[in-house]
């Protein structure tokens, strides 16, 4: 039996959410208010941190307070790597603060055993007036590397990073993909017991992504201790082997990350698959704004594990502010490993002649079952112009959704049950034509 | 030194961590991000000016200049036969060190708030990071100093020995300060706007532009509580000679430990809801 790594008992988080303001609507009382307004004020601050038991109460009945985290326990063994899930606002983030001593818990208490480091940003203490190496050193210490830990790995760090003519060139000169590069490659070279991180994964290129998840993955695999967040189903499945599902600040599943992450795109918590926007967000420009995107069955509702087998629809919701404008609804689709599939545009001839009407618009895009590959699927959303390079919108993973072959007949796979490799598995005719053997001369 | 290697260490976390002074093996264990914190603002304090570190010495010139004129000349303050311009500036120069630093330290949490809230690190290497990187600036502004006493033909006294106990002391005094308000200003950020007058009539509050021998005698133990006093009388009687003032230097040292140990505590009882209350 492992030691336990990590041991959370019975942890809660409490934060106390805004107190209402009072408005005056007559001069005599915002005098009043004003003189009072520094006591006020000062019991004000003094609550966000102080909580008395009355407050911490089962029936407490007031709305100011919120449990980011309500009664959590759970152990960690050494070596485990385990996936936490849940939608945003579930208490992951909280979760990590509090194991990574950034914010103490309200109740309960957290045993850890070895040294943590966090990653919950990368570039954390970048300095942009030192140069790489400077911030290479400062960023590793930040993050718990001792000198000559740094002073070993340097190099290694260096390469990995891929920016070793620009060492010597202070940060605020690099662009934002070299510093998240230099930045990640620090952190990738962290040996502490215990590794915390979170969502990292959403920056850099494809390739660098794919870089960092094997990094991640040996990291895994030479017994550290790992946790990890993150909205990626396809990275938590690959690389953890536990995964704990978190929702309104408690723990409603944990064990095998299979099932958990499937039990978590079931139960219809996990809202990659829809995204709506409210008027002021939303993105767009003058002429067009986005309103929604959607990943859907033929029957119209939003899907987050396809069936392999059945047509999927990309579904954007879009309004037209503008009468003279052409709009070319467009979307490109992207494998976990970065690769990009294919993009498809509306090809309706009125649409690339004429502008349209200014209203909202609904268009949806069908991509036929037996096409697509199995595993996670991200969509960038693009609204297309006449003019080259113009996008008036343009969200990368704006929907994500997982391809899932349940293996039942009539599949590209047939009764296969190995691998099919490629980043799309498209159902082909197969012709065979048989010739018996011809009779031998000699016989 | 503790036997348990690092990698066996249990650290518990629970609400509140209680009254408690440092916890120097976990200083220990981050002296080398202490170091590099120290580097980088040395390293970018001036950095994309043209003059580079001779700020370090035009700062505190500046103001020699224009206190002996104003209280050396137009006031003529009393300073018992030593020529102004002497008398002020081997005060300015440690004072300068102490403001520069009470202000740098005081804002040093509200600055580094990022950082905060994605990291843990000892917070305490925040306020005491400027304590140690300003010391570059008062070491190159020790040359006005030199410069001024060769000038005026001072020759060293056995005074000269009370510098390094000194020297600990000015540091120890804004380190203490610093804490107190590095704790204070992340809740209310009223702290910030009160300490540029703080700094402004706190140089009024000891011996830099007068001397401490017009204070009346019913006052000065209670003067001598502040430890600004015993910081610049000490520095005074120690470069220019002379007797030393006890009454003022000893209680000076004392404050000064009381209000850095003071800000110590406080500032670990405080620094766990840094974070809440950003």
């Amino acid at each position: 039996m492992t030691k336990k790594a990590i041991s959370v008992d019975n942890i809660s988080k409490v934060y106390r959410i805004g107190t209402r303001e009072e408005t005056n609507d007559s001069m005599g009382r915002s005098v009043v208010e004003f003189i009072k307004r520094p006591i006020s004020n000062y019991r004000k601050y003094r609550s966000l941190w102080r909580f008395s038991d009355e407050v911490l109460a089962d029936d407490y009945a007031g709305d100011d307070i919120l449990w980011a985290l309500r009664d959590v326990s759970f152990d960690v063994h050494q070596g485990e790597v385990v996936g936490i899930i849940g939608v945003n606002g579930a208490g992951k983030s909280t979760l990590l603060k509090v194991i990574a001593q950034i914010t103490p818990p309200t109740r309960g208490e957290i045993r850890i055993r070895g040294r943590i480091s966090s990653l919950l940003e990368v570039g954390t203490g970048f300095h942009p007036e030192l140069t790489g190496r400077e911030n290479v050193y400062l960023n590793g210490t930040i993050l718990g590397m001792r000198k000559v830990e740094v002073d070993q790995k340097f190099d290694e760090i260096v390469e990995f990073s891929g920016v070793e003519k620009f060492l010597e060139t202070p940060v605020k000169r690099y662009s934002m993909g070299m510093r998240v590069r230099l930045a990640f490659a620090v952190a990738a070279h962290l040996e502490p017991e215990i590794l915390i991180i979170d969502e990292v994964l959403a920056v850099g290129d494809a390739e660098f992504q794919k870089k960092c998840l094997n990094k991640m993955e040996a990291v895994g695999s030479e017994g550290r201790t790992v946790l990890f967040v993150s909205h990626n189903m396809a990275a938590v499945t690959r690389l953890c082997s536990r995964g704990i599902l978190l929702s309104a600040g408690g723990v409603i599943a944990d064990g095998e990350t299979h099932s958990i992450v499937s039990s978590y795109l079931t139960s219809g918590l996990g809202t990659m698959a829809s995204r709506d926007w409210s008027v002021g967000e939303s993105p767009g420009d003058d002429s067009v704004r986005l309103r929604s995107v959607r990943v859907v069955d033929t029957e119209g509702a939003v899907v987050e594990g396809a069936d392999i087998q059945r047509p999927v629809g990309l579904e954007m919701e879009f309004d037209v502010l503008q009468d003279d404008k052409i709009l070319l609804p467009y979307f490109q689709l992207t494998n976990e490993e970065g690769v990009i599939m294919f993009s498809t545009i509306d090809q309706e001839l009125r649409w690339h002649s004429e502008p349209r009407k200014p209203g909202r618009y609904t268009c949806t895009a069908w991509i036929p079952g037996n096409m697509l590959s199995e595993g996670m699927v991200y969509v960038l959303v693009a609204m297309r112009t006449k003019r080259r390079n113009h996008r008036p919108i343009e969200l990368a993973d704006a929907v994500a959704f997982n391809v899932v072959d349940k293996m039942e007949p009539g599949s590209s796979r047939g009764p296969w049950v190995g691998r099919l490799h490629g980043v799309v598995r498209p159902k082909l005719e197969w012709s065979t034509e048989y010739r018996a053997p011809d009779k031998g001369p000699g016989e | 030194m503790n036997d348990i290697r690092p990698e066996d260490r249990v650290t518990v976390l629970r609400p509140t961590a209680g009254w408690a002074l440092f916890d120097f093996n976990e200083l220990r264990q981050y002296r080398d991000l202490f170091y590099f914190l120290v580097w980088r603002d040395i390293k970018v304090l001036y950095a994309q000016t043209v003059l580079g570190f001779a700020w370090a010495i035009l700062n505190p010139a500046i103001q020699i200049v224009i206190f002996s004129i104003i209280f050396g000349r137009v006031a003529s303050v009393e300073t018992g036969g030593v020529p102004y311009v002497l008398f002020s500036t081997v005060a300015i120069i440690p004072w300068t060190y102490m403001s520069d630093t009470m202000t740098a330290a005081s804002q040093s949490l509200v600055q580094g708030k990022q950082l905060l809230g994605k990291i843990y690190f000892p917070r305490v290497l925040f306020p005491l990071t400027p304590i140690l990187a300003k010391l570059v600036d008062f070491g190159i502004s020790l040359s006005i100093l030199i410069m001024v006493m060769l000038y005026y033909r001072v020759t060293p006294t056995w005074n000269l020995l009370l510098i390094p106990a000194l020297v600990v002391a000015m540091m120890l005094v804004p380190a203490g300060i610093g804490m107190w308000l590095a704790a204070l200003a992340i809740r209310y950020r009223d702290v910030k706007f009160a300490m540029s007058y703080m700094i402004k009539l706190l140089i009024y509050s000891g011996p830099i532009l007068y001397s401490a021998s017009a204070i009346p005698d019913d006052w000065r133990f209670w003067y001598s509580l502040n430890p600004i006093v015993g910081v610049i009388e000490g520095f005074r009687a120690s470069l220019l000679g002379g007797p030393i003032d006890w009454q003022y230097i000893i209680p000076g040292l004392v404050m000064a430990l009381l209000v850095f140990l003071s800000g110590a505590l406080y500032f670990r009882r405080m620094e766990r809801v840094f974070v809440d209350v950003i």
